[in-house]
């Protein structure tokens, strides 16, 4: 580290580590965190999917599979935002659930309530945040809990209102959100609509993780003591986590009702999914660590691998063995080496270490 | 460095899985295992009862190892076999066979029936459901049954014990119901039933004995492999490709239904590849996309019907030609395929036969014979029927099944437009 970085020998007073050797260094940096390595992975996964298939590499695959990928990466960017203030949404897939089946029942074939039915999805999926976030922060029950039980009391809710089955798809045109695209593109024939969503929201989030919002919400997950006593009410900070986050299972919602439909396995397993994604992408469990970038990275680097693992002849069954070893890996190779970079960064140059705080890793 | 610690992870990780993966499935008791599993239904269909005994505990690696010809050969012919009883009333034909002399149990009075059932977790199981809360109605008006406790065993082998053995040790029933949630776990709890002499009646999936006094169940997963694949067969040509999507393995009616249809696509030079999806419309998508994106197909087949539509969309998405099709009875298919007017059939796992069992403990505390093996009759749906069907099912929602049965009942059409789980 001292070799890529001479200037620390030289200059009368050092720069912030995490600015030392200019872009390139920074960049080189950040790659090897657990944040940044899960780029590398994208772009390893992405090798090897081409590899094996070479028809994946045409951009107009590839621009469908990002707009296939869209709604995991949006849900994960979601579940970033309560992870890394130290809580789980565990609500997520039954979020997704209740969206879906509201867009068949309230919508159904009746164009003049898609807008209406936007805006009462989207306030539906605010209050299951807001709940969630109240009995988290104000009723002091443990995240886990809390989510396990809006999930069963919403995959309940949604069962009695469609007996098992919505009465049919929402009006198409609502479906094309998720199943349409802007067609006639040179080169990729169509942008996939979920994957201007994606965009949009990702820039959105980065923005967000900027503002003084986003760094109080990593710390708050680093020491949620020193943020209370430097007068921040963390309870509000952590409920708008929870908000976002389940706003984000309500935009991933809607974009699958028009990919796939209704049907009440839509949205199943999502919550897990996204913390995999999460995790994958270097987001410390816990809280305090991880970017919100590198958690969609995740998303895409869960699907790639099953790509591969499909394109390679796994079968799909295993998915969820693959999965759960992912995130006991992932969770334990992330903390080493967040723990280990520290520790390196200790040595080498002991006077920078004050400022080395957590806060400054989670700025985007 | 951090780079090839992960690299290092992801493939240990794909060893662990490897290994991992050995133990996993057969976890029939994992709910999000079984729970896409129940739309096809009869676990162990006609071969629990007859001699099949061994398939079941059979490893799931292989599909040979799902494949018993002489059950095959049984359902084959019983697709063609003569059923006695009324056409108009499906639920209450049986082929000829063995029946059960049943004069001990003639007794006067309602009677309480006890209904250990293995879930109501996919449309299938809830349209049944819905129709046997309607003929009970019906029989409790004539006074044959006083009451019905049901206890739901939510996909979990183990809860469905204790629901059986609390009905033995404390339910007051005169007569026990059991829709088994799997073959060889469920066994000895069924014994124990039939041991307290009361009159037992076992329908959808089978149980490794005959103690029964009557095990009522559609034909069989073969016979849905066999009439699917010889259509799609038909309607191909040699080297055409069908993707085959199955929910899940392990469970043996759909093994069944894919053992039978992979022989039938080998021997006519047909490519098939097969995929799991858990009946998710997502993944179904995901998959013929990427199918689509490799090269052209030109059949899909389905071990059920659920998620059809969007294997359909995925055509429409990819700007392909329509594929030729074998789906199910569930009204979205129907309509789907009405839609597009692809080439298409319908397998049908009779879902009347949710009716057949209470109608059965009519017959028994009457003192009529029933068949030991109630095979019942399993027609697909082909397109010169879908128009009657559709006109049929006219505003019933998209999950019910078009042959449930119900038509005669009181609260049709009604009850299963609401769709209200009793």
């Amino acid at each position: 580290m001292t070799a890529a970085t001479p200037t620390t020998d030289t200059a009368p007073r050092p720069d912030l580590p995490w600015h030392q050797g200019g872009a390139a260094g920074r960049a080189l940096r950040a790659l090897r965190t657990p944040g940044g390595a899960v780029f590398v992975l994208v772009a390893v996964l992405l090798v090897a999917v081409i590899a094996a298939n070479p028809n994946f590499g045409e951009p107009g695959s590839l621009i469908r599979f990002i707009g296939r990928t869209a709604p995991v990466a949006i849900a994960a960017m979601g579940q970033y935002f309560v992870i890394v203030s130290g809580e789980f949404d565990l609500s997520m897939a039954a979020v997704v659930s209740m969206q879906v089946v509201i867009a068949g029942n309230f919508i159904g074939q009746e164009e003049a309530r898609i807008i209406p039915g936007l805006l009462l999805m989207l306030a539906l999926g605010a209050l299951v945040g807001i709940v969630n976030g109240l009995a988290t922060t104000i009723l002091k029950v443990p995240s886990f809990i809390v989510t396990l039980g809006t999930m069963l009391a919403l995959s309940g809710l949604v069962f009695y209102l469609t007996g098992g089955a919505a009465t049919g798809n929402p009006v198409d045109t609502f479906r094309q959100i998720g199943r349409g695209g802007i067609r006639d593109v040179p080169v990729l024939e169509i942008i996939p609509y979920p994957a201007i969503i994606l965009l949009v929201l990702a820039v959105a989030a980065v923005w967000l993780m900027r503002r003084p919002f986003g760094r109080t919400l990593v710390a708050v997950g680093d020491n949620p003591e020193a943020v209370r006593l430097s007068g921040s009410a963390t309870w509000w900070l952590k409920t708008r986590a929870f908000i976002l986050s389940s706003l984000a299972a309500t935009v991933a919602g809607i974009i699958l009702v028009g990919y796939a439909g209704v049907h009440p396995s839509v949205g199943q397993g999502y919550e897990f999914t996204a913390i995999t994604a999460v995790v994958i992408g270097g987001v410390v469990l816990g809280g305090g660590r991880g970017w919100v970038l590198s958690a969609a990275a995740g998303a895409f680097a869960l699907e790639l691998l099953f790509t591969l693992l499909n394109f390679v002849g796994v079968a799909s069954t295993w998915r969820d063995t693959v999965q759960g070893v992912i995130i006991i890996v992932a969770v334990a190779a992330g903390a080493r080496a967040w723990a280990a970079g520290q520790r390196r960064q200790t040595r080498s140059t002991p006077q920078t270490t004050q400022q080395n705080q957590p806060t400054t890793q989670g700025d985007a | 460095m951090r780079t090839t610690r992960i690299g290092g992870a992801v493939a240990a990780m794909s060893a662990l899985a490897l290994l991992a993966a050995c133990s996993t499935d057969a976890s029939l008791d994992d709910p999000s295992v079984t729970e896409s599993a129940e739309d096809p239904g009869a676990e162990e269909g006609a071969e629990g009862e007859g001699e099949g005994e061994a398939d079941g505990e059979a490893d799931e690696s292989d599909s040979d190892e799902w494949f018993v010809q002489a059950d095959y050969d049984t359902q084959d012919e019983q697709r063609s076999a003569t059923f006695e009883g009324d056409p108009a009333t499906p639920w209450l034909q049986y082929i000829d066979g063995e029946m059960t002399d049943t004069s001990e149990f003639a007794s006067e009075g309602a009677k309480k029936v006890c209904f250990a059932n293995a879930s109501i977790s996919n449309p299938w199981r809830q349209t049944g459901w819905i129709t046997m809360n309607e003929q009970l109605g019906v029989l409790q008006e004539s006074g044959v049954i006083s009451e019905m406790e049901t206890r739901d065993a939510q996909d979990d082998d183990n809860t469905q014990i204790a629901d059986i053995d609390y009905f033995i040790a404390e339910g007051n029933c005169d007569a026990f119901v059991i829709s088994p949630n799997s073959t060889a776990a469920i066994t000895p709890a069924v014994e124990r039933a039939c041991d307290t002499g009361l009159p037992v009646v076992v329908f959808d999936r089978g149980v490794d004995t005959d103690c029964a006094t009557t095990f009522i169940h559609p034909i069989g997963g073969y016979a849905w492999g066999i009439d699917t694949a010889e259509f799609l067969s038909e309607n191909l040509s040699e080297g055409d490709k069908v993707v085959a999507l199955r929910i899940l393995p392990g469970v043996d009616v759909l093994e069944h239904r894919w053992a039978a249809a992979e022989r039938i696509f080998e021997e006519n030079g047909i490519e098939a590849v097969d995929y799991f999806t858990g009946a998710d419309p997502a993944e179904i998508k995901n998959i013929l996309s990427d199918e689509l994106a490799t090269g052209e197909v030109q059949g899909v087949w389905m071990d059920a019907g659920d998620g059809a539509v969007a294997a359909i969309e995925a055509f429409e998405d990819a700007g392909q030609d329509y594929p030729v099709m074998t789906g199910e009875d569930e009204m979205s298919f129907l309509r789907k395929w009405e839609d597009t007017g692809l080439t298409g059939l319908a397998p049908v796992y009779s879902n009347f036969q949710w009716r057949t069992p209470l109608l059965a403990v009519e017959m028994i505390f009457a003192g009529e014979e029933v068949p030991t093996e109630w095979v019942l009759p399993q027609v697909p749906i082909t397109e010169d029927e879908r128009a009657d069907f559709l006109a049929a099912n006219e505003g019933m929602p998209d999950g019910h099944y078009a042959k449930f049965g119900g038509e005669d009942l009181p609260g049709y059409p009604q009850t299963w437009q609401d769709r209200v789980i009793p």
